[in-house]
């Protein structure tokens, strides 16, 4: 697992892995559920820079970490989200939820 | 008619997805398609592959006698067809398996959104299947772009050049017919013994 935890107050910010399918993100998801109940987290990044590959698994772990975190009331965020990575999470209509971002916003 | 067929075999362990997706992706190279088409293609196979791991074999990592999936890739002019094949569980209705959101495993992280990817990304989608008996999903894509090195061809003027009398550059930079015989005599070209 090359993915690596950044985490900052509250705000925890994931490097995702280059390919995100069910195989990697069957792994990420529970290793991101405990570090978020063991922290305290309760803003969630998710960082695409370095993730060329995604799958509906992929989107189906985004999905699940976001309504953990809403049920908490936390919140979740995309960003460097590339054209072809946007292609694929509007596809899993995961714009409607979650705030996305070409680069990282200023002030995180 | 051009025509190029591979069939591969594995273990249901989702550890093969990605070596699924990158062989077809490998094969499909052939056709000199674009990063974006390899990249639909390579997710339309994960979406396949990982329905028959987790759905058709419900995820039994550790069954004694590990269940296959299959797949068969052909091409057809400038098409590919991807088959994938599993001998699972199955899927009583398959036109409400195929609607987008609905999952059987929603506890489990699933957004339900396989079918409507492997849609998306593919131009054709073709389910099969039978409860108890299997899957066996055949999809298609046109790849837009031909071969270049098929489609240009050779250019006339280069297939029209006889060997006998080969274009050589003078010193002034013009083409120059130059005879056998004159290469002969020139004592460059020998023929040979």
């Amino acid at each position: 697992m090359d993915s690596v935890f950044t985490i900052a107050g509250t705000v925890m910010r994931i490097h995702l892995p280059a390919e995100m399918d069910h195989h990697v993100s069957e792994q990420l998801g529970g290793q991101i559920d405990r570090l978020v109940q063991r922290k305290h987290i309760r803003c969630l990044l998710f960082d695409f820079a370095d993730t060329t590959f995604m799958d509906s698994a992929g989107a189906g772990m985004l999905i699940g970490r976001y309504k953990t975190m809403r049920f908490m009331g936390g919140n979740v965020m995309a960003v460097n989200v590339s054209r072809r990575m946007e292609r694929v999470l509007a596809l899993a209509g995961i714009h409607k939820i979650m705030d996305i971002y070409e680069t990282v916003p200023s002030g995180l | 008619m051009r025509q190029n067929e591979m069939k591969l075999e594995f273990d249901s362990r989702s550890c093969n997805e990605s070596f699924a997706r990158v062989t077809v992706a490998a094969f499909m190279t052939q056709l000199n398609p674009t990063l974006e088409e390899v990249a639909d293609v390579k997710t339309a196979v994960s979406e396949a592959v990982t329905n028959s791991i987790i759905h058709a074999y419900g995820e039994r990592r550790c069954a004694e006698k590990a269940e296959k999936i299959e797949i068969i890739c052909c091409i057809r002019e400038n098409v590919l067809e991807v088959e994938v094949r599993d001998s699972g569980c199955g899927i009583a209705d398959v036109k409400r398996a195929m609607e987008p959101m609905f999952t059987t495993k929603a506890e489990c992280d699933r957004a339900g959104m396989g079918f409507a990817f492997m849609e998306a990304f593919m131009d054709t989608l073709e389910v099969e299947s039978e409860p108890g008996k299997g899957t066996t999903v055949r999809m298609s894509k046109r790849i837009a772009r031909e071969n270049p090195l098929q489609t240009a061809g050779i250019p006339a003027h280069m297939e029209e050049q006889e060997q006998e009398n080969p274009v050589l550059l003078s010193a002034d930079g013009h083409p120059e017919m130059v005879s056998a015989e004159r290469r002969r005599a020139d004592g460059w070209s020998k023929p040979l013994r």
